[in-house]
């Protein structure tokens, strides 16, 4: 009876799997295939999800479905922030779909795994949203392209951008596991070396739901920057708390890692004054601005970096394609690290051999609801970090194929 | 405790003596042999790692049900016996180069002892009260994940290697992991229905129904809860290892609580208390996350959606239903 029960289940597998078989037995050279996994559901579901997937059915639009003669096709799952359903999603795709090429939304542990698992199938994988820097050092592949940014761009970039615009005096606020760690780390590194002091430190606890005494003690310690080396909800509680407080009357707020859609949803009364370092913005000129239009045409959101990032990602992988004509790796990860980016998103941005895409990052500062003349206009650009300063350097690389490579 | 087990949601008793008992051992071995024969026959329909991890679940169910269903008691902190498992068994293959079955030995221990210091504590007070202890245990074990400088904190250990089986057997091919996989799974099964129809497992069933009761009759309750509780804990132990060498993986997923929520819902869907149950839970579950990625933001509703019918329309489970229809247990 059982065994009964599992039939049927099983039947209605194959009746789902089927609709995936056509793909898989066609030659991989007759279509492009491109997967995009993502948060589709959680707490990132607004600064990629949807809108990432519709980014990149508009850089396959650009292309009008087609590259050098094969159809482009489109896939997209919610890994739902798990990285066994992400990773056993991309080893399907990989093994049975004939998916050419892999972009991973937030959430480094789904980055790092399905990275380690392109590597093993010789697939370009281009990670977009996980911010682990570990994806670009000790875990670097040959098929790994880390396109957006990382712990290091937010912390280095943000930190000397902060200091030389007279930011001297330091106090963290971290979220007290590996990713706030970091933040604070890297940061404290990059504020010594410009010639600021950290007047101190607290830790708390990941889904913290009080920051109250948190924030009395950065108040208390004298210091001119309170840095949120934390993210997501966490991030916004403790903008709220620091709203209540008045923290902004006596001290620059530093958000290390937030969204444009982040400060959507906090609006402009709460986040105004806030500094924040961000890889784009829509408004940053013509350019950006008609392309921002276009997506919020179809979306009715304005993109963020994450989304813009997708749409560069799949633009340069399938002129990889269309230049070479192939869709193996290993020739279309070259082409790309041979060729400078140049699109909506970056200018001039270079991958460099450890996979990481250097590129420009802009200090931002959210306007007061006075200043913001029409939707969606809460960034005042402060300051543009160029993209080598923010960045790991070649002295600093973990990547045993950048630092033992002759280049 | 008594009273969470009991009530219109009793799992199918099972009868120790008589004709009837013979006629369910027969129909168990013929599901045993049909199961055995659709795991042969099923990776040349479905994707091998998918069935994996099926089977990985079922383990997890399996392991939970033998606590629930028949001890009458109600975990909730679960994942962290799986979790804790997960990362002991990725780190000393990936970092101390154990082998496969090596690693997967130490999990299942990590798992047992984790079950035998929390269970030491959790059976002390009952009902909810028991639950709630199991829950802030495993929270506190989630902390320590995500603190503790080995698990990689919210990045989690990616890359362990598959290894070879006693040095021998390569388990980078999916199909040599699939048969390993598939024997720990069959294996694991019949230890349960072992556990369950041994004496240990009648006095189990007694004190699940009527602690008081055993306790008049000589049974020393505590340590028969005891027992389950670190039987259970390292069974949870050995597929969260075995999950780590299926995915290569394990991350914070695995020890957070909603993993042990996740696993009371499988094991309510297939059915609690019966043998078979807690597989079919998982097949369903597992197929639901992995089939419906692709329609985002609704996994999570249709999930809740089966729960709430599930436990509306058939509160013994998929498996508890057909059971109580042919009226043999399952």
């Amino acid at each position: 009876m059982i065994s009964k029960a599992r039939l049927l289940a099983g039947a209605a597998m194959l009746g789902l799997a089927a609709q995936d078989a056509p793909a898989a037995a066609q030659v991989s050279g007759d279509t492009i295939k491109i997967g995009l996994i993502t948060d589709m559901s959680g707490m990132y579901a607004d600064a990629d999800g949807s809108g990432g997937a519709e980014a990149v059915r508009m850089a396959i639009e650009d292309f009008g479905g087609e590259v050098a003669g094969n159809k482009i096709e489109f896939v997209v799952a919610d890994h739902q922030n798990k990285a066994d359903i992400g990773a056993a999603r991309v080893r399907e795709w990989i093994d049975r779909d004939g998916v050419d090429m892999v972009i991973a939304g937030p959430n480094s542990s789904v980055g790092l795994a399905v990275a380690k698992i392109a590597a093993d199938k010789k697939k370009p994988f281009i990670a977009i949203g996980s911010t682990s820097s570990r994806l670009t050092n000790e875990e670097c592949t040959p098929f790994t392209i880390h396109y957006a940014y990382d712990t290091v761009s937010l912390s280095k970039g943000t930190g000397a951008a902060v200091v030389a615009d007279g930011g001297k005096s330091w106090f963290f606020l971290t979220a007290d596991y590996v990713f706030g760690a970091s933040i604070e780390k890297d940061t404290r590194a990059v504020i010594a070396a410009k010639g600021g002091t950290v007047a101190g430190s607290i830790k708390h606890p990941l889904g913290a739901s009080d920051f109250s005494s948190f924030l009395l003690q950065a108040q208390g310690s004298g210091a001119d920057v309170l840095a949120l080396a934390n993210a997501g909800a966490d991030t916004i509680n403790a903008i709220k708390a620091a709203d209540e407080f008045g923290v902004g009357q006596s001290m620059k707020l530093v958000a290390m890692n937030m969204y444009l859609t982040d400060v959507h949803a906090l609006g402009l009364q709460v986040a105004k004054g806030l500094y924040m370092t961000d890889g784009w913005y829509w408004d940053l000129n013509d350019e950006t601005r008609a392309w921002g239009k276009k997506f919020f045409d179809r979306t009715n959101k304005m993109p963020t970096l994450l989304q813009v990032a997708d749409y560069s990602a799949v633009r340069t992988y399938l002129e990889a394609v269309k230049a070479t004509g192939a869709d193996d790796g290993e020739t279309i990860v070259a082409r790309m690290k041979a060729t400078p980016v140049n699109d909506v998103f970056v200018k001039d941005g270079v991958i460099r051999p450890d996979g990481r895409m250097v590129h420009d990052m802009y200090l931002m500062q959210v306007k007061t609801p006075e200043e913001s003349k029409y939707p969606w206009d809460y960034y005042k650009l402060v300051k543009v970090i160029p993209g080598e300063d923010a960045a790991t350097s070649k002295a600093e690389s973990r990547c045993t194929l950048w630092t033992n490579a002759t280049q | 405790m008594v009273d969470i087990a009991s009530g219109s949601a009793a799992p199918a008793r099972i009868p120790a003596t008589g004709g009837a008992s013979r006629d369910a051992a027969a129909l168990h071995r013929a599901i045993f042999i049909g199961l055995a024969a659709l795991l042969v026959v099923a990776p040349f329909a479905l994707y091998p790692v998918f069935l994996m991890k099926v089977m990985c679940f079922a383990l997890f169910a399996v392991a939970f049900n033998l606590l629930l269903g028949y001890g009458g008691l109600l975990s909730f902190g679960h994942a962290a016996y799986f979790g804790m498992a997960s990362y002991a068994a990725a780190y000393a293959a990936k970092v101390w180069g154990f082998t496969p079955e090596l690693a997967i030995l130490l999990g299942t221990f990590v798992g047992g002892l984790l079950g035998l210091v929390f269970g030491a504590l959790a059976i002390r007070r009952q009902g909810i009260y028991f639950s709630m202890i199991t829950l802030a245990l495993a929270q506190m074990a989630f902390f320590f994940c995500l603190q503790a400088p080995f698990t990689g904190g919210e990045d989690g250990i990616q890359g362990v290697p598959r290894g070879k089986l006693f040095g021998l057997i390569d388990l980078s091919d999916d199909r040599a992991l699939y048969v390993f996989v598939a024997i720990v799974f069959l294996g694991a099964l019949a230890l349960v229905y072992r556990i369950i129809h041994s004496p240990f497992g009648q006095a189990l069933k007694a004190i699940r129904d009527n602690e008081p009761r055993a306790i008049s009759l000589g049974y020393r309750a505590s340590q028969y809860k005891l027992a389950v509780f670190v039987l259970s804990a390292s069974l949870a132990g050995l597929a969260g290892a075995t999950k780590a060498f299926v995915f290569q993986l394990a991350t914070l997923t695995d020890v957070h609580w909603s993993m042990s929520g996740e696993v009371v819902l499988m094991t309510l869907v297939g059915g609690m208390g019966t043998i078979f149950g807690p597989l079919v839970g998982a097949l369903v579950t597992v197929t639901m996350q992995n089939y419906l990625a692709q329609f985002g933001a609704w996994v999570t509703i249709i999930q809740g959606v089966v729960f709430v019918v599930c436990v509306l329309l058939f509160r013994q489970g998929v498996v508890g239903l057909i059971a109580k229809f042919i009226r043999k247990p399952l």
